[in-house]
């Protein structure tokens, strides 16, 4: 029935999921790690009994529930559009999604059911102790919860733990720890989720200056800050660290995305990290030109992160698309054809189930489980398509980097004038720290491009490419419903940021 | 019931002692409406359940997609 390749729709339908994440992301770092912040402070509470740390505690615990309340269902639209404009994926991929977000949903219903009614309508009704119990609750059940979609995504950039069915046209799961336990799985939850800590910790900053700077709440901003700036800091140096456990598993799993952060097209032994580059337009594959006008580099550094050993080979673009025989490299166009034998005994086993024929059946499925690993490959019709967006991955993966370095010393100004009690004096810094949220969700929508625009044209990495993914579906229906999202996102922007300011200018004093 | 009476008056003087909730509660069931029943039923179906009745067919249908796919038959242009 998919009669023609209309890649205008999969670019569209590439956009409207952009679109959704992205905005479904503004909610759900400051979730994740808002959570805890209020559990610390709830705990300071509990611990000192000073009533101060309950009124901050209940103050940021409202924002908290402001931006829950905004942001709730907004994930479950990209679950519409699986269904809708990317019908094959869907399919493919149900038996190995179906769990991970079965679990996710009632993780969701228990702790949203119980403990957030606990956490906001429970004071002075429950103890004190519980009341915290059900805090630490939500914290620890919204990260569980963010577990399991974290593990679908991780699985579509490294599957693993499955096997394809050409009987049912699906992955199907044969090992539920492997998917759970791959590199890629736990790289991506522990990332994501603390740099869901470390905006946060940026939301209190951006807040509590905005506090200093107008003069008002001055106690409670000191007092948020200080204990933002702490789990900041513990959230950059694990950011850090998630960070290169991550390019290291990018550099095993997929090596293309790697080649795309460093604008690396040959490859070399001890290759240095560009800390900031101009990328040259004229640069293409297989062409003589310099991928860059202008480099920084940092000697031996990428090899260190990609393999841990300084002289260590890296390859480059033009390695993996046309092999290096030196390296032992075999290039994309032997992946291409490969993957086309792949297609051609899943068509003849096809042929010969109808027809009942069991010996060509069997003939065809061995021969397919030869190639089947190469399997995407087979519907690239260039070598070149294997190629992300170079400029968009690079510069990307630069802003994550360059701000994620940027954070842990603002943290650590914030801390040591604040410590000094001379913050309220710096009017530099509170201006710079009342920007800091927006930096923050810059650094980290930057870091998700990187993730997702680096992986292309995959859609499910070396197995399905985004163009054989789709629904076949007119460019027309999947533009109406990009600009509907796009209104219906910003109306709901608008609304979010009019009642979180709302209640900030209101204060602790309104609750 | 006095565990269930308990309980039930805990969620209703939770939700009427609400302040901010209110304009939230109201902003998350407008939400909710116009996701559920607006987006998803006229905009959203899901594409292999509307056209197809059973799993064999939409199987049957996938598996053509990934063995008749135009580009599968292409020539690899081979660079070096």
């Amino acid at each position: 029935m998919v009669e023609h390749l209309n890649l205008s729709m999969v670019h569209w339908a590439r956009a409207q999921f952009a679109l959704t994440a992205m905005y479904h992301w503004l909610f759900v770092p400051l979730t994740l790690g808002l959570t805890f912040l209020c559990a610390f402070f709830e705990t300071l509470y509990v611990k000192t009994n000073n009533e101060e740390w309950k009124r901050i505690a209940k103050f940021w615990i409202t924002l908290f529930g402001i931006n829950f309340a905004i942001g709730v269902a907004t994930g479950i639209i990209l679950e519409f559009e699986f269904g809708t404009n990317w019908s094959n994926y869907s399919w493919m991929v149900g038996d190995i999604f179906g769990a991970p977000l079965a679990a996710e949903g009632i993780f969701a219903f228990f702790i949203e059911a119980t403990f957030f009614a606990v956490m906001f309508f429970g004071w002075d009704r429950v103890s004190k102790k519980f009341h915290l119990f059900s805090t630490w609750m939500v914290a620890l059940g919204a990260n569980l919860s963010a577990l399991w979609i974290l593990v679908a995504n991780g699985w579509m950039q490294h599957p693993v733990g499955m096997a394809f069915n050409p009987n049912s046209a699906r992955f199907e799961m044969k090992d539920f720890w492997a998917i759970l336990l791959s590199p890629a799985a736990i790289d991506r939850f522990t990332h994501a989720t603390s740099s869901g800590f470390l905006l946060s910790s940026l939301f209190i900053i951006t807040v509590s200056s905005w506090f200093l700077l107008r003069k008002r709440n001055q106690e409670m901003a000191k007092k948020s800050i200080i204990v933002a700036c702490i789990f900041g800091l513990l959230a950059s140096g694990f950011v850090a660290f998630t960070g290169d456990e991550s390019a290291y598993s990018v550099a095993h799993y997929q090596p293309m995305k790697l080649a795309a952060m460093e604008g690396l097209y040959h490859g070399e032994k001890g290759v240095g990290l560009v800390a900031f580059g101009i990328l040259n337009d004229q640069k293409e594959p297989d062409n003589d030109k310099d991928p860059f006008l202008f480099e920084v580099k940092i000697p031996g550094l990428l090899s260190v992160l990609a393999n841990r050993s300084p002289g260590s080979f890296v390859p480059g673009i033009d390695d993996l698309l046309y092999g290096n025989p030196s390296e032992n490299l075999v290039g994309y166009n032997q992946r291409i054809a490969d993957g086309k034998l792949a297609i051609t005994d899943l068509a003849a086993y096809k042929k010969a189930q109808k027809n009942g024929d069991k010996t060509a059946a069997q003939a065809a499925l061995a021969s397919f489980n030869q190639h089947r690993d190469n399997l995407g490959y087979g519907y690239l019709t260039s070598v070149e398509q294997a190629v992300p967006p170079v400029p968009l991955v690079f510069y990307s993966f630069r802003t994550m980097v360059i701000l994620g370095t940027l954070f842990p010393i603002l943290f650590l100004l914030f801390l040591i004038y604040t410590y000094k009690d001379t913050i309220a004096e710096k009017k530099w810094l509170l201006r710079l720290g009342f920007l800091a949220v927006f930096f923050g969700y810059f650094a980290s929508e930057a870091g998700w491009i990187v993730t997702e625009v680096g992986r292309q044209p995959w859609a499910i990495q070396d197995m399905l490419p985004v163009s054989v993914a789709h629904s076949n579906l007119t460019t027309g229906t999947v533009q109406t419903t990009f600009f509907m999202f796009l209104i219906l996102f910003t109306t709901l922007l608008i609304a979010e940021i009019r009642i979180m300011l709302k209640q900030i200018k209101i204060g602790p004093e309104g609750e | 019931m006095p565990l269930f009476n308990k309980i039930y008056r805990f969620y209703l003087d939770g939700f009427r002692s609400m302040k901010t909730g209110r304009t939230l509660w109201k902003v998350v069931l407008l939400k909710l409406f116009i996701l559920f029943v607006v987006v998803k039923l006229l905009f959203f179906p899901d594409f292999l359940k509307t056209h197809f009745k059973t799993d064999q067919q939409r199987a049957a249908y996938v598996l053509n997609n990934l063995t008749t796919w135009p580009s599968a038959s292409h020539s690899i242009p081979i660079r070096r």
